[in-house]
């Protein structure tokens, strides 16, 4: 009776342990390949034959299609530098250049990869649409309600990802640091 | 005391396997994958255009809206595929995705170097089939082994900007992919 009350015992801490572990590896995204510049972080293998299990059971889970390493490469950021929660009702600033590519896009989603609803349809920018100062840089502002410049509005959802992804670039799985790549800044700049 | 504690360290041991195991199980079992969610809507060896991703209804996670995309569905079963892409003005990328989802093979029409973009898709197997002679009358055919039997090709076109988008989903309807005859 002992053993059987201490097999099932094993077999509840094994399922729950196990699955555990797995659901947290498959949502939270695991640092295997992955580069971290600032607030972005890229897994440049994902779209490649190299892919690691993890992110070919979170690709099958979620059923996205990951950019193809001969396309581009996709950067995500759902913190700002200082790591906070990127937060919808707050307004936060993209600011700086972007690593050499032919072009780029950037785009607002939800947790779950759907694009954020929102009065003006507008739910990214793109390198050739986008305003820009004197010297080349620019400064996107994500905030719930309407900003003159570079306006990207967040709906007043409270978490999103921001995706930044590049095009034809010679950003990979080579890249190491900022100096091979130089992410925009992503900073909170209040909540109204 | 210890006899539990045992037990607990036995639970974890196993809990581990459980891990690497579901892990490594899951895409096989995974129903809500991008093949099988395209599978509903796009016929095989045909190319079909991709809705727009709207917030209420995008057929994939993360997809990119600057881009119109069209898919083609390919089972290799019965022989080789043939993709035909014009490229557009802007930009035009081809990526290839096995049954589970992996980005076996992508390029774009700058890497392709000309107007069209032309591939032919088959297994390893009906590579090994093409005799020699014909291999090197077609060298300038780009032809991509699939790892797969099925899978997934996504063509992309880029619309720098909203006014631009109706211009690139016509290039993208000028694509061709079946299966040769």
């Amino acid at each position: 009776m002992r053993l059987l009350i201490g097999f099932l015992f094993a077999f509840a801490v094994a399922a729950a342990f196990g699955l555990g572990l797995t659901q947290f590896a498959l949502t939270r995204g695991t640092a295997f390949g992955a580069i971290t510049i600032g607030a972005w972080t890229a897994w440049p293998k994902t779209g490649t034959s190299d892919i690691d299990p993890y992110a070919r059971a979170a690709i099958a889970r979620s059923g996205e299609l990951p950019i193809g390493s001969g396309d581009g490469v996709a950067f995500f950021a759902s913190s700002d530098d200082a790591g906070r929660a990127l937060d919808g009702r707050c307004m936060v600033t993209i600011a700086g250049t972007t690593p050499a590519a032919r072009f780029w896009t950037i785009t607002l989603y939800d947790l779950d990869g759907r694009l954020i609803p929102n009065a003006a349809d507008r739910y990214g920018f793109t390198s050739q649409e986008i305003a820009r100062r004197a010297d080349g840089t620019f400064e996107i502002l994500v905030a719930p309600r309407a900003r003159p410049g570079n306006w990207l509005p967040t709906g007043g959802i409270d978490r999103y990802v921001v995706v930044l992804r590049l095009y034809d670039t010679p950003v990979g799985v080579a890249t190491r640091t900022a100096k091979d790549a130089p992410m925009p800044a992503v900073a909170a700049a209040g909540c109204t | 005391m210890i006899r539990w504690l045992l037990w607990l360290l036995g639970g974890l041991l196993l809990g581990g396997i459980v891990h690497l195991a579901t892990v490594l199980l899951l895409p096989r079992t995974a129903t809500q994958d991008a093949y099988t969610r395209l599978s509903a809507t796009s016929p095989a060896n045909n190319i079909m255009p991709l809705p727009a991703p709207t917030p209420d209804d995008a057929v994939l996670p993360f997809m990119d809206p600057a881009f119109a995309t069209a898919v083609c569905r390919y089972d290799l079963a019965a022989g080789p595929l043939k993709l035909r892409v014009p490229v557009s003005q802007a930009y035009t990328s081809v990526s290839f995705y096995a049954r589970s989802g992996i980005a076996f093979y992508a390029i774009n029409d700058r890497a392709a170097g000309r107007r069209i973009i032309e591939l032919d898709l088959m297994t390893p197997e009906q590579r090994a089939q093409i005799p020699d002679d014909e291999e090197i009358t077609a060298a300038d055919r780009l032809i991509v082994e699939s790892p797969t039997p099925t899978g997934l090709i996504l063509v992309r076109t880029f619309g720098p900007e909203p006014g631009l988008m109706p211009m690139a989903r016509r290039a993208l309807a000028a694509a061709q992919c079946g299966t040769q005859s």
